[in-house]
């Protein structure tokens, strides 16, 4: 894993800090609080302490595309740090055209000036999908350049380049079928830089800052999942996390939303919830300062953190009934007439029977004996 | 907005909420213990970062009860050490100045770190009373606070 340059003459966090009246034991619980957003163990707070008091301040460019903001919502929702710490005394964001006071010629002329200065070295952030380099690029444009033609100048000289959201991740809803600005996803596109996806739609605003804290502590990028986002956070599956999880291995399902499982907080597997397909960290860092998460709030997991969600069949349809190419496949049948129908739906009927035919059924009684 | 405070949500009353996720910390803060009686190794657990649902924490924090030891420390917003009435497992609640919970830790320890005199801080210690030494009057009162 790459480790990058730092400026031996910047000061370190624990300095900035010191000087800005903030005491050792200040220090310690600025540790705790980012030893708990980075999911990290608190017997790594020393070890935390120790490398955030030589961190320095990495100039980070943040570009958003194709997408609704709510990324940068979520981040500025975030508390732990406050959004404060992490953008005045953690990072020196040189370019958010949305949360940058500086307008038109001036912000663009800030973010050319930050990737000259900075070249090699600053954090690129991206949310949003963008049209393809096949696409038409007037779907998105900004000061008049194609969102692709300003990601690939950008990209030249980042060190790193961390997608937030699932539209920069994995192209999220303008993505989805029928894709009309042929969107594609950061990962798409940049193949010769190390790039993080911090999915979710919107991210954990914890897990947006916990990939930073992770980066400025230990001044490289995270362990990182087959989809490339970081295992810290997306590691276990919502599922496996979930505080409702006792009542699944009971058997005990919420039927609809009013029913009385419903009420006595029962698992919400039978309305569709996606948490055994969904790796995110919602379970444990949860929403709204710490407060909820869907689940809590009695509605089943989304999976908006996954790939291609949008198309991945109905919400509220439940993981064990068939959702995706199956459907796709009959629908197709309808479309092309009844002979090549027939031919595609026994298809589909077969890949059905074929996966029917390798599931290894489990009974309430013998997950209760291996629990 | 300052927090979720200032939203007009009553949440409705819960008593039996427990989802028995805490009974496994419960244990774990035993093997803790043993642990710190025969080792001397101190042991932090991260709360605010397990999957409890409504009820398991207050259901956990009721059960450990609460000791003789409550000290507030006033740094970076307020964080409170409390001692259970388990003797050596302490809840440390740390908070930002806007009251929201960054982290909320149960140590297993003789004394929390955040609670001793910080070594680093000791650098400055002689010099600080020296300063107040030199601007003191006899009798007058204090110079500084």
């Amino acid at each position: 894993m790459r480790v990058f340059e730092k400026n031996p003459l910047e000061k370190g966090l624990a300095e900035r800090l010191r000087e800005h009246g903030v005491s050792r034991r200040g220090f310690l619980k600025f540790c705790a609080a980012t030893a708990s957003m980075m999911a990290l163990p608190p017997a790594m707070i020393p070890a935390i302490a120790a490398a955030l008091e030589r961190a320095r301040r990495p100039s980070v460019i943040w570009l958003s595309f194709q997408e609704c903001t709510g990324c940068t919502e979520s981040l500025t929702r975030s508390h732990a740090p406050t959004v404060e710490d992490l953008i005045l005394d953690l990072i020196s964001l040189d370019y958010h055209h949305t949360l940058q006071a500086a307008a038109g010629e001036a912000a663009e002329a800030a973010r050319e000036q930050a990737m000259r200065d900075n070249h090699g070295n600053y954090l690129l952030i991206v949310d949003g999908s963008l049209p393809g380099p096949d696409a038409n690029p007037g779907y998105s444009t900004i000061a008049g350049v194609s969102n692709y033609a300003m990601l690939m100048e950008a990209v030249e000289g980042a060190a790193a380049v961390i997608a937030v959201g699932t539209c920069a991740a994995f192209g999220g809803l303008p993505a989805a079928a029928p894709n009309p600005t042929g969107a594609v996803s950061v990962m798409d596109l940049v193949k010769d830089r190390p790039v993080v996806n911090v999915s979710g739609c919107p991210p954990v605003p914890m897990v947006i800052t916990g990939v930073l804290a992770h980066f400025l502590t230990f001044g490289r990028l995270p362990e990182l999942d087959e989809y490339h986002r970081p295992l810290a956070f997306f590691g276990q599956s919502i599922h496996d996390r979930c505080y409702r999880r006792p009542f699944y291995d009971k058997g005990l399902f919420a039927e609809t939303f009013d029913d009385a499982g419903a009420r006595a907080g029962w698992c919400l597997y039978r309305l569709g919830c996606k948490g055994p397909s969904t790796y995110n960290a919602c379970a444990t860092m949860r929403w709204n300062s710490g407060t909820s998460w869907p689940i809590e709030a009695g509605h089943p997991c989304l999976g908006c953190a996954e790939p291609r969600f949008w198309d991945a069949g109905g919400f509220y349809v439940p993981l064990s009934v068939p959702t995706g190419p199956a459907q796709d496949y009959l629908l197709a049948a309808g479309a092309l007439g009844a002979v090549v129908g027939g031919v595609v739906a026994t298809s589909a009927r077969g890949r059905v029977k074929a996966e029917a035919a390798v599931r290894q059924p489990v009974t309430v009684e013998e997950l209760e004996q291996k629990l | 907005m300052s927090g979720l405070s200032s939203i007009p949500v009553r949440v409705a009353a819960d008593g039996d909420a427990c989802h028995g996720n805490a009974l496994a910390i419960l244990h774990e803060v035993r093997h803790a213990l043993e642990r710190l009686i025969s080792t001397g190794e101190a042991t932090r657990i991260d709360l605010h970062a397990l999957p409890f649902g409504a009820g398991d924490e207050a259901w956990l924090t009721a059960l450990l009860g609460t000791g003789e030891v409550l000290a507030t420390i006033e740094a970076l917003g307020p964080t409170s050490v409390q001692e259970t009435a388990i003797p050596g497992v302490w809840l440390v609640d740390y908070r930002n100045a806007e009251g929201q919970r960054l982290a909320l830790h149960l140590e297993v320890t003789c004394i929390p770190a955040i609670l001793r005199t910080q070594c680093r801080e000791l650098d400055t210690a002689v010099a600080t009373l020296d300063t107040r030494l030199s601007t003191a009057t006899p009798g007058g009162s204090h110079p500084l606070s």
